[in-house]
């Protein structure tokens, strides 16, 4: 369990993290949602205590992580897989940290066997690719066995195998009844790992609930219209309040209509002797519904001058 | 690529994970061994040892073959014994400053090494009692430059004595001020890897720290001369100020226009300057964000 209370860190006067509080439960993968910017990897090292808040607190089962002599069998954690001393193996990496915690040598070996970097484990990080490092970052998470475990965008840079075996990963380490705290700005990726999400913009708090949940919040659902008479429809459509634009490339995928329900959508053009090949609802994905709670929160856009 | 272990569990046998880790008291001594793995795991620390040595050995080398070759043109007073120029023959100077330097870059980079590639981070989530985990590197440093420190002095003094032999013209370990000789020459490296370890902290980036080491180390003594007294002062604070002062047996008299070191002062630079390095080092890497 990880309680975040009223976090603040203010860098200058820009404020990174600015009253954040949730809750991180045990027993299922919870997303840590947020665009570039928006003060994920700062609240994880926060949490983490490798910055002192400006105010407020976190704890982990009850306890400030900071607190703790020795962390590994407390908290698992990979905040960047570059966090490494290139010119040292795996393994001397693995069993200096093992020792740090007093844990026994021989979990080491299970923990390389557990991510498939045995075979790499005498060479030297250096030249590890970022998915081999992301695997040995994951390695150095499992060594305490910990209770509570957090990855800052863990999938960065592993091939679509990998993405897979980390996601089931996950799904177990949840199933065992630890808490898996994961961030990430690919909402795709939350939709298929996540529980749970904590969804943050521009160091604020913009939603903390089920994944499900989340994605129903959306209000721009939208009905997709397939019909020959495309002109006639937009102009009856348009007529009777709904906002009309043509999918896909010159609306070859038909017209994408917001603000009418389809059974209304469906009478207008029968009432106007339009002919229609497809009628369908579409719910709104996660990602829709992420661009639209965290538009006005986003730090950089694309292309615009800050 | 991905394996499963036997078991499907990640952890160990016990049914759920919840803080156990009470059971385990933490023990400095494994922060030490934690270090001295990260120590050795590093190919150029063992190449930074070998040159360590091997230079203040050669300068040795050199230096008592110089006097060897030069024994048929000395005087009566420098053919006499005890032969004052064996000590410096010993331990010169030119050689011990390598030695100095690879202590202090060693030191250093624990620390900024650690910085640079961000391994510091993963190391304080292991650890997040920030203070002794550079503590630790501060025995590991003492502990390996200690021993590299008494087999360069003990090797150099013997290769010098070895040479200088021919000519009869030995010095004692016995003989009065040789074995504070060879404790000062023996011991600046642990004192400079300290420093450099202080440094490294201080910094946190390798580069600007080696520089700086150097500066300090070896410059910056450079700018104050022995013949004013306010300048001879700044001169002594440096570590390389009182090794020259601790390996020489002999030196003149405090005059007008000649303040030497002294003896004193020099034992207390050796003590000051790691000690100063390593309580910086722990108070800042606990006050600021890692």
């Amino acid at each position: 369990m990880i309680e975040v209370h009223e976090l603040t860190k203010r860098y200058g006067d820009k404020n990174a993290v600015d009253r954040l509080s949730f809750t991180v439960r045990p027993g299922q993968v919870t997303g840590f949602l947020g665009p570039n910017g928006a003060g994920k990897t700062t609240t994880l090292r926060l949490i983490l205590g490798l910055d002192a808040p400006t105010s407020g607190g976190a704890t982990v089962n009850g306890v400030r992580f900071a607190d703790h002599p020795r962390g590994l069998r407390h908290v698992g954690a990979l905040l960047d897989a570059h966090h490494v001393h290139p010119g040292r193996s795996a393994e001397a990496h693995l069993r200096a940290l093992a020792r740090s915690n007093g844990i026994p040598a021989r979990r080491v070996g299970e923990v390389l066997e557990e991510v498939g970097l045995t075979d790499a484990a005498r060479r030297r990080v250096g030249g590890f690719s970022l998915g081999m490092k992301q695997r040995l970052g994951i390695a150095t998470a499992l060594l305490g066995d910990p209770p509570v475990l957090m990855f800052d965008e863990p999938i960065n840079g592993m091939d679509p195998e990998g993405v897979l075996w980390v996601r089931r990963l996950f799904r177990r380490l949840a199933g065992e009844g630890r808490t898996v705290f994961l961030s990430s700005h690919l909402m795709t990726e939350m939709e298929n790992t996540a529980d749970e999400l904590v969804v943050i913009g521009r160091g604020q708090l913009v939603a903390a609930e089920p994944v499900r949940e989340f994605a129903a919040r959306s209000t721009r659902h939208s009905v997709l219209v397939r019909t020959p008479q495309a002109a006639e429809l937009t102009a009856v459509l348009v007529a009777a309040g709904a906002e009309v634009a043509p999918e896909g490339h010159a609306g070859a995928e038909g017209l994408r209509v917001v603000g009418l329900p389809a059974e209304r959508i469906g009478a207008l053009a029968f009432d106007n002797r339009v002919m229609l090949h497809e009628l369908a609802t579409r719910s709104a994905s996660l990602e829709e519904a992420f661009m639209e709670l965290t538009a006005d929160r986003v730090e950089y856009l694309a292309g615009q001058s800050r | 690529m991905s394996t499963v272990t036997s078991s499907g569990r990640v952890g160990a046998a016990s049914a759920l994970p919840g803080d156990d880790a009470a059971d385990v008291r933490p023990r400095f001594l494994d922060l030490v061994g934690a270090e001295w793995i990260k120590f050795r795991s590093l190919r150029s620390t063992w190449w930074t040892l070998v040159v360590a040595i091997l230079v203040p050995w050669g300068a040795a080398a050199a230096a008592a073959t110089a006097d060897y070759d030069n024994w048929p043109s000395y005087g009566p007073l420098e053919k006499a014994a005890p032969h004052l120029f064996a000590v410096h023959d010993s331990w010169p100077l030119e050689g011990y400053v390598v030695i100095m330097l690879a202590a202090g870059a060693l030191g250093a980079l624990a620390m900024a090494g650690e910085y640079g590639s961000g391994l510091i981070r993963t190391t304080t989530v292991a650890v997040p009692a920030r203070g002794s985990v550079v503590l630790a590197k501060a025995v590991v440093q003492a502990g390996v430059w200690t021993v590299v420190g008494w087999v360069c002095a003990l090797g150099s003094y013997a290769i010098a004595q070895g040479i200088l032999s021919g000519r009869h013209a030995t010095i004692a370990l016995d003989y009065s001020g040789v074995p504070r000789a060879l404790v000062a020459a023996a011991m600046v490296a642990p004192v400079c890897a300290l420093v450099g370890l202080g440094i490294g902290a201080l910094v946190r980036h390798a580069g600007g720290t080696i520089g700086i080491l150097a500066f300090v180390v070896l410059l910056l003594p450079q700018f104050f001369s022995q013949t004013k007294q306010w300048s001879a002062d700044i001169r002594h604070l440096f570590p390389v100020s009182a090794f020259g002062r601790l390996t020489e047996v002999w030196t003149a008299p405090k005059q007008p226009g000649f303040y030497p070191a002294t003896i004193t002062g020099s034992w207390l630079d050796y003590l000051v300057w790691p000690l100063v390095a390593v309580v910086l080092a722990v108070w800042i890497v606990r006050r600021r964000d890692v």
